[in-house]
């Protein structure tokens, strides 16, 4: 990718993100609960209407909406996003304390899905219309249609309650922690990674250069493991590059049912809780990640594929 | 081709009976889905209580049988709004062009630029914990792909000769509109609209799961999982009846929706539920 189509992303990047800065920040304006009752909420000991009334002054809650909004954008690009109502923290502080367990989560289950679905997908597409095909298509088909929180339920049950082989409550760090999220989260997304493994195969199985290495006498192992995965694999990219944006965004439901500390179950309790704060700040990491996420799999793309760097 | 019509048939038949279980739940349910008897609480399941009962005594087969009607209201709703708002804005975007075009489309960019999900979670949060909220979050995440779908197939038309002649002929832009474009943009968006039901579905469910839906007053699958976890270790008939009842409606109405593609989209049999996915279906809230 050129540098003028990179900075032309870039600049979409901040137009996007003022949007919905924008859009965020009207929605709790609008939103119809008080932050400085749901502060005290929390307490459990609501002080006087005066008191509160000078600490929506304080606040600048009663100021009018343009004002509001911009010292709150100028905030944001100072990298600072207020400060929470319900724990008194910084907003980017708490944010930056999920980030770590975020990353390991995405990376554990993109990897687990990943051994899921390309073999399956592979053997699929090779015996197409065998039994072979039809057990894995329908196995994409239950990957699908299961409700990931109800995986999450099933796996905590049998394999952390019956049989004891992992933890229940995934609060701490390690792979053993992890590895339930990771593999309910991974399970979920097997099933149409493997669709696409098997799509993407089956077309590159068609292709002209496969008759050709097919006549020059190749071994169909050859065939497949040096011409048709890697130009399978490349389309996949692109969906990778959604999936670990949205992943890294939290996984609200997964991380609920685990107890597991990432992105998701913040705005989830900070949802609940009405601290407007930190799900403003939410909503905005997740914006940038998985913008930036997409853009660097664009640029990776044109990196990976031959026929598009000549093309620039 | 007749093989696809058997099996659409068939799907149907199964789809229309749990939309029956749904209809005729008075007649199906054993007990009264909302009775709470204490000396009945946390049963297992047994001849009396088929799936057991909750931790207030309700018996949960009765529960689960009348959930379906909360599950296929709320889903057909979404499905529906979403259908309006992404095929309107589709339609109008395309065939008026300009300003409108413009305005429309940047906005579905930026839909599309950022995980829909997670936004719909804080929507749906900010805006208080119901189903009809659930329903209007998650609807202003995913109308985007109808309406790129409905532009596309509009752009498509725009210029034809019966389209230019009716123009010419006086037609006004709203008959033009009703007669000419929304006809011919529907097949395409009922195939996408039955195929995306089992996915709503999911992800209503999901959101009652979080609490962010479904509240107490209503008996709904994903809110009943939701109440059943903290009772896993005494009661998992608590936690698998219901998430089983979601499933297997997931699949029946994905099945469906599958064989309705097949049947009415014959260039897309071959690589059925093989085409890129729209980028909403790819992640997982």
């Amino acid at each position: 990718m050129r540098k003028r189509q990179i900075c032309k992303r870039l600049l979409q990047i901040v137009i996007v993100l003022v949007g919905i800065s924008f859009l965020s920040f009207l929605l709790i304006y609008l939103a119809p609960g008080d932050p400085v009752r749901a502060m005290f909420a929390i307490s459990g000991s609501i002080p006087s209407e005066e008191i509160m009334a000078d600490i929506r002054e304080n606040l600048g809650l009663n100021r009018p909406f343009p004002a509001q909004y911009g010292s709150w954008l100028l905030n944001c690009l100072k990298g600072d996003f207020g400060v929470s109502y319900t724990s008194g923290q910084p907003v980017t502080q708490m944010l930056a304390a999920r980030v770590a367990p975020t990353i390991q989560l995405t990376l554990l289950s993109l990897a687990i899905m990943m051994v899921m679905s390309i073999p399956l997908g592979v053997l699929s597409a090779l015996y197409q219309n065998r039994p072979v095909d039809y057990i894995v298509r329908g196995a994409t088909f239950f990957s699908i249609s299961m409700p990931n929180f109800w995986v999450g339920l099933l796996l905590l049950y049998f394999v952390a309650l019956k049989l004891g082989w992992l933890p229940v409550v995934s609060t701490g760090m390690g792979l053993r922690k992890m590895l339930l999220p990771a593999i309910t989260l991974g399970f979920a997304m097997a099933g149409k990674y493997a669709r696409q493994v098997r799509a993407a195969v089956l077309e590159e199985l068609n292709q002209d250069y496969v008759s050709g290495a097919r006549a020059r006498g190749l071994t169909e192992s050859v065939i497949l493991w040096r011409h048709v995965i890697p130009n399978a694999m490349l389309p996949l990219i692109t969906l990778l590059g959604l999936s670990l944006g949205s992943l890294l965004g939290g996984t609200a439901v997964v991380e609920v049912i685990f107890s597991y500390p990432a992105l998701g179950s913040l705005a989830i309790s900070a949802i609940t809780s009405m601290d407007y704060p930190v799900i403003q700040g939410f909503v905005l990491w997740i914006s940038l990640i998985y913008m930036i996420v997409n853009l660097a799999v664009d640029i990776s793309y044109n990196l990976l594929d031959p026929r598009l760097r000549k093309g620039a | 081709m007749a093989r696809n019509k058997k099996l659409f048939l068939f799907y149907a038949a199964l789809a229309l009976g749990i939309v029956a279980a749904a209809v005729f739940a008075p007649f199906i349910a054993t007990h009264n889905p909302q009775q709470a008897v204490l000396t009945d609480a946390g049963q297992s399941p047994s001849a009396e209580h088929w799936f057991g009962t909750d931790r207030m005594g309700r018996d949960l087969f009765s529960r689960v049988i009348y959930g379906a009607r909360t599950s296929l209201a709320s889903t057909l709703a979404l499905v529906v709004c979403i259908f309006t708002v992404g095929t309107g804005l589709g339609v109008v975007s395309g065939y008026a062009g300009g300003l409108a075009d413009e305005v429309i489309m940047r906005i579905s960019d930026m839909m599309v630029s950022f995980p829909g999900m997670a936004l719909a979670i804080a929507m749906a949060g900010i805006m208080g914990p119901s189903i009809t909220n659930a329903v209007i979050a998650i609807t202003m995440v995913s109308w985007t792909k109808y309406a790129r779908l409905a532009r596309s197939l509009v752009l498509k038309i725009k210029h034809e000769d019966y389209v230019l002649a009716a123009r010419i002929s006086g037609c006004r832009t709203r008959h033009i509109l009703w007669r000419y474009m929304f006809p011919s943009v529907l097949p395409t968006l009922v195939i996408t609209a039955a195929t995306d039901m089992g996915g709503m579905m999911l992800e209503l469910a999901a959101f009652s799961f979080l609490g962010l839906g479904a509240q107490s007053t209503s008996i709904e699958w994903g809110y009943m999982l939701n109440q059943g976890r903290a009772f896993m270790q005494s009661a998992p008939w608590l936690m698998i009846f219901p998430g089983l009842a979601i499933f297997v409606t997931v699949v029946v109405f994905n099945l469906l929706g599958d064989s309705l593609r097949d049947i009415l989209d014959p260039r897309d049999a071959h690589n059925a539920g093989q085409l890129l996915p729209i980028k909403q279906e790819v992640v997982e809230a």
